[in-house]
């Protein structure tokens, strides 16, 4: 019955954790968490107890023992160090002098006494508000059930025979590296982010990865196939024929492009006719710096500060915040950093959880904060304090009004105040922006480009804002149209009202991103790109293989275009003929 | 008994590699070690206890000594943390 079933298509979405694309069969892989039910024990069956427990130690050793050379050849020294610390914990023998004890003292199974003691320390660990501790206490959770598998003598089976996409509900560290020694094609997941070791390791194994998928483990059955594109985040099960053929295509071109992507990761993003752009990543986590900066990026143009909110419920103090902007300072140094103060609110998570009839347009970005002076106070010292080597920018979001932005300023004054009172160093002249994501701001752009140093287009929410349109709604989210003509007029005032005011334009939205807009947006007088990591060396190219003059030809037709079909058709049309081999995404359409 | 009181010097705190090395050194000792922070007790010579720490640059800790040669073993240890453990 099941070969009769027709299997239709699903298309998800997930992060996109590391670049690449496969197509293939998937491999199921469902990791039973062993379980540690507890029992009585005889006093006669302590010493065999104990000794089946060492035994799993030994054979727990010895299997990551092996993970860790593979890995030390594979991926290099320092990212395997995590294997290191599994086996370091593996030879506590004060842990192990604990164990023993209380199976003596208590008389009850080792499985139950393995699992409640180290969950001690993994509640310990997962107490601190700090990601690094957070995968810690993945890392031994990981080997705390290692041991269980262990002393009840299963075995994980992490072999298959033929070339697959893996499909799990979460990949462990250790689960990452070993499936890479089969022919892995892939890896998508329920579980994890950009900055989970799973990411890590697979972008260091050259493996492409969408993470974060939700539920796609529960999706798919044995004997589906998959499309899994690292590079967009999308991951298509059972995908129609065209789908294969179109992604088939995409891959070659991508594996063509990438061979001669390397010679322009260390040139600068000029054009043809010498005007130079800055072409600078969005960044959420240190652990992004690493792929960001081997991209060859000129810095970060947007660092989103509120990512250090996921890891705890509260605000982290200004010592963390300033530690944390200060590390993002030196490790690009010397390019910039824009920090944007935090962004919560509308669909982010908020400091307090407040009930709103319409949170896009409540209490969100600079709102909070200017009703909230003190965290913004705190934030603006924090950066300040981080910017002693000149190269840090700070970026309000979400301002609607000019009355904002000096409100905004004065309290950045006000922060360097405080500064001075202490005898604390800090860039005098730090450039002030804004973002330019709500239509009021963008037809008053050139009275806010007065008050600042630099604008940045924020493109999804003035998408959605100029659209009336909810991306997150299935219903009209075909109507969220980055190339709507609406748009491109409104980028065009934004460029043009902070050009009047020698203002310099920067884009940290998708649209910026996209190779599709990437003439258009250096021919509308784009100053600076901020794109996600993985897709920065083809923007860079095309940037790098077209004359200013030129772009601005091709603006100058596509103002003139009405419909967003009609913008799409010209922009491909225009740049299928001169860069042949630039896969372009075709997922939106 | 001995107490010393230390400050964590080096940028990525008490992160895996210091962690190690932390008790590998104390492991060179007879004398018990126990580090208090924020009101926890953990075992120095104990790998995962000290994993637990999540003491980053700047904090501060306290290292108890009990035994024969527990003048020697803080002097060992505190130098460890003096040093930054030998990291940036």
């Amino acid at each position: 019955m099941t070969e009769e079933r027709k299997r239709s298509e699903i298309i998800m979405r997930g992060v996109p954790a590391a670049p690449g694309i496969a197509i293939g069969n998937i491999y199921l892989y469902t990791r039973d968490v062993p379980s540690a039910i507890e029992r009585a024990l005889n006093p006669a069956d302590v010493d065999a107890e104990i000794e089946r427990l060492k035994k799993a130690i030994a054979k727990s050793e010895k299997e990551l023992t092996k993970i860790l050379s593979f890995a030390q050849a594979k991926i290099g020294e320092s990212k395997s160090k995590i294997f290191e610390a599994q086996i370091m914990i593996l030879r506590d023998q004060f842990l192990m002098d604990s164990l023993v004890k209380r199976i003596r003292a208590e008389l009850r199974n080792a499985e139950f006494i393995v699992s409640d003691e180290i969950s001690k320390y993994e509640k310990m660990m997962l107490m601190a508000h700090d990601d690094y501790m957070h995968e810690r206490a993945h890392d031994v959770d990981d080997l705390k059930n290692r041991i269980i598998r262990n002393m009840q003598s299963r075995k994980l089976v992490s072999k298959f025979d033929s070339a697959a996409i893996l499909v799990a509900h979460n990949l462990t560290p250790a689960d990452t590296m070993i499936f890479s020694r089969n022919a892995v094609l892939g890896y998508a997941t329920d579980k994890g982010g950009i900055t989970s070791h799973a990411a890590i390791l697979s972008r260091a194994l050259k493996i492409p990865a969408v993470l974060g998928l939700g539920d796609i483990s529960r999706r798919v059955s044995p004997g589906d196939s998959l499309i899994l594109d690292g590079y967009s985040g999308t991951v298509i099960i059972n995908p129609s024929s065209e789908q294969i053929l179109k992604y088939q295509i995409k891959k070659e071109r991508y594996t063509r492009f990438e061979t001669n992507l390397a010679q322009f990761k260390s040139l600068p993003a000029k054009t043809l006719d010498g005007r130079k752009i800055e072409l600078a990543t969005n960044i959420e986590f240190e652990e992004e710096l690493e792929f960001m900066l081997l991209q060859g990026a000129d810095g970060i143009g947007l660092y989103r500060s509120e990512s250090l909110l996921f890891a705890s419920d509260q605000i982290p103090s200004e010592e963390k915040q300033y530690k944390k902007y200060k590390l993002f300072a030196d490790r690009v140094f010397p390019n910039r950093v824009i920090i944007r103060t935090f962004d919560i609110g509308g669909d982010k998570i908020a400091p307090q959880t407040i009930e709103e009839a319409n949170p896009f347009l409540g209490w969100r970005g600079i709102r909070i904060f200017l009703d909230r002076p003190e965290i913004l106070l705190e934030q603006l010292r924090a950066i300040l304090r981080a910017s002693s080597r000149k190269n840090i920018a700070v970026m309000f979001p979400m301002v609607t009004t000019v009355e904002e932005v000096i409100k905004a300023k004065e309290y950045l004054e006000i922060a360097k105040a405080q500064l001075r009172s202490k005898k604390i160093k800090f860039d005098p002249n730090i450039q002030v922006g804004v973002m330019i994501e709500v239509p009021s701001a963008a037809v008053t752009a050139d009275s806010i480009a007065r008050e600042v140093d630099f604008l940045s287009i924020g493109t999804n929410d003035l998408t959605q804002y100029l659209l009336a349109v909810d991306r997150g709604n299935d219903i009209i989210s075909d109507l969220y149209q980055e190339f709507h003509p609406s748009v491109i007029h409104t980028i065009r005032h934004i460029i043009k009202a902070g050009h009047k005011e020698k203002k310099w334009v920067g884009m940290c939205g998708e649209l910026a991103g996209n190779p599709l807009a990437t003439v258009l947006l250096v021919g509308l007088g784009l100053d600076e790109f901020s794109v996600v990591p993985s897709v920065l060396p083809e923007i860079k190219k095309i940037i790098c293989s077209v004359s200013y003059s030129q772009a601005k030809k091709l603006a100058y037709e596509v103002l003139k275009l009405r419909t967003t079909e009609e913008v799409r058709a010209y922009l491909r049309q225009y740049i299928e003929k001169r860069f042949s081999d630039i896969p372009f995404e075709n997922n939106n359409e | 008994m001995f107490e010393v009181e230390v400050v964590i010097k080096n940028k990525a705190g008490l992160h895996t590699r210091p962690a190690a090395q932390l008790v590998k050194t104390a492991a060179k000792f007879k004398s018990d070690f126990f580090i208090y922070k924020d009101g926890y007790e953990i075992n120095g010579k104990s790998i995962i206890g000290v994993m637990t720490l999540a003491a980053e640059q700047g904090a501060k800790l306290t290292l108890r000594f009990d035994g024969a040669d527990e003048k020697d073993a803080a002097k060992a240890i505190s130098e460890l943390f003096e040093r930054g453990f030998d990291e940036e």
